[in-house]
């Protein structure tokens, strides 16, 4: 039997935990156990974007490790998966850039394992939602995936998806970017936000806990009636078609 | 000698500068760190206006990407321009002989400040008064300008964009569209200034009164004009054939009517054959402007020859290096290809969201600048640059000879830190170090984890707005996750996963 591992990606592990438990939920509904690694930390790219190459070859290494006994790695993160698609094998020397090109090509972003995989045929998805889907900087332009995101939001019963001029656009965050030059960042933010909410669309899409944890602690900074879900938590919200809850002005919940 | 005085330039004593500091024509030697400049830049409700107007062209942009015949063009062109500089001596060398066969003056330059001094030589031995110029970035770089106007010349910027920034004293916020953090009402303004009339008077922003005002004064200054100098999109080798691309033909009277012309280019200008224009031209026109043409494409070959009418007596060319040579054979080769088209600025959020180029306090600004200004410049805060973007990717995607800036500017940060000396970043790189070392071990990565959660869950947003570093700036203007978002550890099937142990 193949093995299948979550990369869960470490922004999400510190600040945004729901959607590796969710992608653990879809994935298991699809039939398929996936395996958590207890040992995997960070894919590196965080101290690569700020110069450390050092020290993101140490944690690239350590992925290596830790990955490599699977058949296939799923990440809820477009961007980390992307780094290791791209940056791995463009960094690492050999014989680890021949590792890491071999298990690249068994590394999936969810949407992407889901569709290319066909597990999506294997899924009951409902609900009754308008949303937009913000494609992420990383997974659309370093992995080139902006396909299979809207190929699964299509199987979903009751969802429209509403695109909105700019869903290409980055939203600001852009790791440490964000923290270097946070109005710039938050302008971006700013610009992401208003089209979505003048589009009268209350959801925003992602497959990136970065961008959402961005979008969404802005909007809800500023007031902005638009919220920002994961697409692991979308589908796992849809696998019993419950209706996914929704954020107020005043930032609360209800 | 009034004849030589420019008429476009007649008024400008009323013009006061109202531009930032750090938009201004002259670059001082040192700026303020870069996080303090794009804060005052995107507080200026001028940018989100010029963000509006660039945006417009990126999301025409976004919806055609290449089409197919402008994609064959596209890898065409990434050929011809790498294959080029493999060659670069060849190329430059049949083009001094190319251009001296047709009666033309060849100077290189290894300097910015020995090109300008060549100008104002030349300039100096022909007694001149009055410069006209065509749209050039490479002046921008060599401050061709202020040297000039040292040396007591008076020297008038003919595109029109070019033009209104030379007016308020400002350097061009984009490569080809020099005025694009300018509104209708700020021309206005600035030619009513000129005028001598109260812009809110009698400040007329109708655009075509605005384009007679500027046509009516720069014809007078063509005539008068002794020198022209123009920039070179495209230098062939094979013929000596300088290509100039314009829109409003000013390049046309610049080098058909003064006695002088001097063209200015960089080595890496050069282009092989005559037919390679054929690729690259349209290529440079669509990636910049969406035009399948520009109105305007000006193939000077050598100055006036016996029996023709218009054209110069003299034609100099000033090659320049300025640095170049030294990309050459490093993994930054390729930023070399540049055409110059500006395409990935127009497609830079940040770029647009700083309203424009001035903010990044260079010549260059937006991704291109990002990566050549650190290549070229002397400045250690130049070093900054390749930081002030997001890494979005937009730059690569719609460069017209595939230069991967995206890498370069991951590239680049490595540099910025292997260079960087002094304790405090040597304490720096040490502790990124520490820091993926620990976190080779799940049990210090799984604690940080858990402590994250817990001040995630207890901390509010005020109190982490008071703390140093992250989660500061973090906190300012963005809210930390919802605590209710966060999944209850005391519910399994909603709650975080539990890991497994590989087997």
């Amino acid at each position: 039997m193949s093995r299948v591992a979550l990369f869960t990606s470490c922004a999400a592990d510190l600040a945004m935990p729901t959607p590796a438990a969710a992608a653990r939920q879809v994935l298991g509904a699809a039939g398929v156990t996936v395996e958590v690694p207890t040992t995997q930390t960070c894919c590196g790219q965080v101290a690569l974007n700020s110069g450390h190459v050092a020290a993101a070859t140490t944690l690239m290494r350590h992925w290596l490790d830790v990955f490599a006994p699977y058949d296939a790695v799923v990440s809820p993160s477009g961007s980390c998966t992307a780094t290791v698609a791209h940056h791995f094998t463009r960094v690492l020397d050999e014989p680890l850039r021949a590792r890491a090109a071999d298990l690249a090509s068994r590394t999936y972003e969810l949407t992407q394992y889901l569709v290319r995989t066909g597990l999506l045929d294997r899924l009951d998805l409902a609900l009754d939602e308008t949303v937009t889907w913000h494609d992420s900087c990383h997974m659309l332009r370093s992995l080139g995936e902006s396909d299979t995101p809207r190929t699964v939001l299509s199987r979903v019963r009751g969802l429209r998806l509403h695109e909105v001029r700019d869903r290409e656009v980055c939203c600001g965050f852009g790791g440490t970017f964000a923290t270097k030059f946070p109005d710039l960042s938050c302008a971006m933010a700013d610009h992401k936000l208003a089209e979505v909410a003048d589009a009268g669309v209350r959801t925003l899409v992602a497959a990136d806990p970065g961008c959402l944890l961005h979008l969404g602690g802005r909007a809800r900074a500023t007031g902005v009636p638009v919220r920002a879900v994961h697409v692991a938590d979308l589908l796992a919200q849809a696998l019993d078609g419950t209706r996914p809850r929704t954020v107020t002005n005043d930032g609360g919940t209800a | 000698m009034t004849d030589h005085s420019s008429a476009a330039l007649e008024g400008r004593e009323h013009l006061r500068p109202d531009r930032p500091d750090w938009a201004a024509s002259h670059i001082p030697a040192h700026r303020r760190p870069l996080p303090l400049v794009t804060r005052e830049a995107v507080g200026r409700p001028a940018a989100k206006a010029a963000a509006e107007r660039l945006a417009g062209r990126s999301a025409d942009w976004q919806q055609g990407r290449w089409p197919p015949e402008f994609d064959v063009l596209r890898e065409r062109a990434s050929a011809i321009r790498r294959e080029t500089l493999a060659d670069l001596d060849t190329h430059l060398q049949t083009l001094t002989a190319s251009v001296e066969r047709s009666g033309g003056v060849v100077h290189r330059a290894a300097t910015g400040e020995q090109a300008a001094d060549i100008v104002r030589r030349i300039a100096a031995e022909h007694g001149a008064g009055l410069v006209v110029k065509s749209k050039s970035m490479v002046t921008e770089e060599i401050h061709l300008n202020e040297r000039l106007e040292q040396a007591g010349m008076s020297v008038v910027e003919t595109d029109l964009g070019e033009y209104l920034v030379q007016l308020g004293d400002e350097r061009p916020a984009h490569i080809i569209a020099p005025a694009v953090h300018l509104s209708r009402e700020d021309v206005a303004g600035r030619f009513a200034r000129l005028d001598g009339r109260d812009p809110d008077q009698d400040g007329d922003d109708d655009p075509v009164t605005l384009a007679r005002f500027a046509r009516e004064r720069m014809r007078e200054d063509f005539r008068r004009a002794d020198v022209g100098v123009t920039g070179v999109n495209f230098a062939v080798a094979e013929t000596g054939t300088l290509v100039t691309v314009t829109n409003e033909g000013n390049a046309d009277l610049v080098t058909s009517q003064p006695r002088v012309h001097i063209a200015v280019m960089t080595i890496e200008k050069v282009l092989p054959r005559f037919a390679d224009l054929g690729v690259l031209v349209p290529l440079l026109t669509y990636a910049g402007m969406h035009q399948d043409v520009t109105v305007y494409q000006t193939m000077i070959t050598g100055p006036r020859r016996t029996g023709e009418r218009d054209g110069p007596d003299e034609l100099h060319l000033v090659i320049l290096d300025n640095g170049r040579s030294g990309i050459l054979g490093t993994r930054y080769e390729e930023v070399l290809c540049c055409i110059r088209c500006g395409a990935c600025q127009t497609a830079c959020p940040v770029f647009r969201t700083l309203g424009g180029g001035h903010a990044y306090a260079s010549v260059y600004g937006g991704p291109i600048g990002a990566v050549l200004t650190p290549l070229l410049s002397d400045r250690a805060e130049d070093r900054d640059l390749p930081y002030l973007s997001s890494l979005c990717g937009a730059c690569g995607d719609v460069c017209p000879v595939k230069i991967p800036l995206p890498d370069m500017l991951v590239d680049l940060r490595a540099d910025a830190v292997a260079a960087a000396t002094g304790p405090k970043a040597a304490t720096r790189r040490l502790g990124w170090r520490a820091w993926a070392t620990s976190w080779r071990s799940p049990r210090v990565y799984r604690a940080q984890v858990a402590a994250a959660r817990v001040v995630n869950r207890a901390l509010p947003d005020r109190l982490l707005a008071r703390l140093p570093g992250m989660p500061r700036a973090w906190a300012r203007g963005r809210a930390l996750p919802d605590p209710g978002a966060l999944p209850d550890p005391e519910a399994p099937p909603d709650g975080p996963p539990e890991r497994e142990a590989p087997r």
